[in-house]
């Protein structure tokens, strides 16, 4: 498998990488672990004329735990996530989630910036970060600027980033309560068949937070604030579990695939939510 | 076409220099350009994991990164870990508890291997099968490969111990 011929930009600065996609447009493309990417590539699925790789770019392999935010830098990959105790300890979600992702040597190479940049509704981060209430921060000839993980997916590949934008750092506000990262794949390496990310506050036994996202069950990763709204002010018992489901099942909207018929990825997307909720909230 | 780059690679501790397309995946450099050819092509889709290689200290799928990617880099594939003299004691025992059956998969099994043992010198069967998950084996069924695992890591953490 050979992909179509390239130029190689290995940049030592944004400044750098802003000034060959300011040049090239949309022929030319940012890679960071290239797990997506190249694949794609190889297929001719993706034609990029000019790649940049981010490399060698510096700022951006930083995971910084604050008191009530924590950043990521566009880099940061799976393996830097699952290997974190601190963060793990602060926003155990993400380790539990990154660790579901694709197989231990993929991990060393993809990033957060990549999984969530891609617009892949197949990748696991999107709609995590959804849930998490994350905020992106994009950089372009303009300066920088921050677009919300929930209005970043417009449909599959489409975000809200500018063709000469890069997106730089992921911030999370410090998660609070259980947590859950569900999923259901084919096999080790596949994407999910549905997955589901759960955040829930308990207080004296009654829910008074809830915020859910679901994976590959729509052309974009979907928050389902209906789905978190069902659960709160309940004590998470079985009417309000369907009822949550119920509210998840209409704000997806899968397609039939190899992964199944569209009757299946909705029943899988409610066993899923309901095995995330139930586990969430026995953490919380 | 496009352009040739100068590349540099450090290759199991020789250094290699030449020109190449970017575009050339390093598996395609291992094999063909440099000779290296214990690196297997499997499915050359990230899958199979035949094509593992260690570059600067992480296991990595040789067929998904691109030659230009990896200039500058220290990369190990099996030829680097032993020789049939002195095997490495994951190839020692691969050979004593039947790791193996046709063999193709295994350069990148061991390979692999010898990076999960780094990081965590005494895994249990479950973290074994976790860390391997990377690489398809279809012969074996895979229960000898975690035996072979688990043997070379007693083997190895008892030679570390008589050092010390």
């Amino acid at each position: 498998m050979i992909p179509a011929a390239f130029e190689y930009y290995r940049p030592k600065d944004m400044a750098g990488v802003l000034a060959v996609l300011e040049e090239h447009g949309d022929d030319a493309r940012v890679m960071a672990g290239g797990h997506s990417l190249i694949p794609m590539m190889k297929l001719r699925m993706a034609d990029v004329p000019h790649l940049i790789d981010l490399q060698d770019v510096g700022g951006m392999s930083d995971i910084e735990v604050g008191t009530d935010m924590i950043r990521l830098g566009a880099l940061v990959t799976q393996a830097d996530i699952i290997d974190h105790a601190e963060l793990s300890n602060a926003a155990p979600i993400l380790r539990e989630a990154a660790l579901q992702i694709a197989d231990p040597q993929v991990r060393y190479m993809g990033t957060v910036g990549g999984n969530v940049a891609n617009g892949d509704p197949g990748n696991d981060m999107p709609g995590l970060t959804q849930c998490l209430n994350a905020i992106f921060t994009v950089v372009g000839p303009n300066g920088e600027r921050d677009i919300p993980a929930r209005a970043f997916y417009e449909a599959a590949y489409v975000t809200a980033r500018e063709d000469e934008e890069v997106l730089t750092h992921v911030a999370i506000p410090m998660p609070n309560g259980g947590y859950a990262y569900e999923k259901q794949k084919r096999k080790i390496g596949d994407y999910a068949t549905a997955a589901a990310a759960v955040q829930i506050v308990k207080d004296g036994g009654i829910c008074v937070s809830a915020s859910i996202a679901m994976t590959n069950l729509s052309d974009t990763p979907v928050y389902s604030e209906a789905a978190g709204e069902a659960l709160l002010g309940t004590s998470v018992d079985a009417a309000a579990l369907d009822a949550s489901v119920a509210a998840m099942l209409g704000d997806i909207e899968p397609t039939e695939d190899n992964r199944g018929p569209v009757a299946f990825k909705n029943h899988v997307a409610g066993v899923i939510l309901r095995r995330a909720i139930l586990t969430a909230w026995s953490r919380a | 076409m496009s352009k040739k780059m100068h590349i540099k690679l450090n290759v199991n501790g020789k250094d290699e220099e030449f020109l190449a397309e970017p575009r050339e995946l390093l598996i395609y450099t291992l094999r063909e350009r440099l000779n290296i050819t214990g690196p297997h092509i499997g499915c050359e889709t990230s899958h199979c994991g035949a094509c593992t290689v260690t570059i600067n200290g992480k296991s990595v799928k040789s067929c998904t990164m691109f030659v230009a990617q990896a200039d500058g880099a220290a990369v190990t594939t099996i030829e680097g870990l032993g020789d049939p003299d002195n095997l490495h004691p994951l190839q020692e025992a691969f050979k004593e508890h039947h790791g193996l059956q046709c063999g193709y998969c295994t350069p990148g099994m061991i390979t692999r291997a010898t990076k999960l043992l780094e990081e965590n010198p005494n895994p249990t069967e479950e973290e074994i099968r976790f860390g391997m998950a990377g690489n398809i084996c279809r012969c074996t069924g895979y229960q000898n490969i975690v035996k072979s695992i688990q043997a070379a890591a007693s083997e190895m953490n008892a030679a570390k111990e008589a050092a010390e």
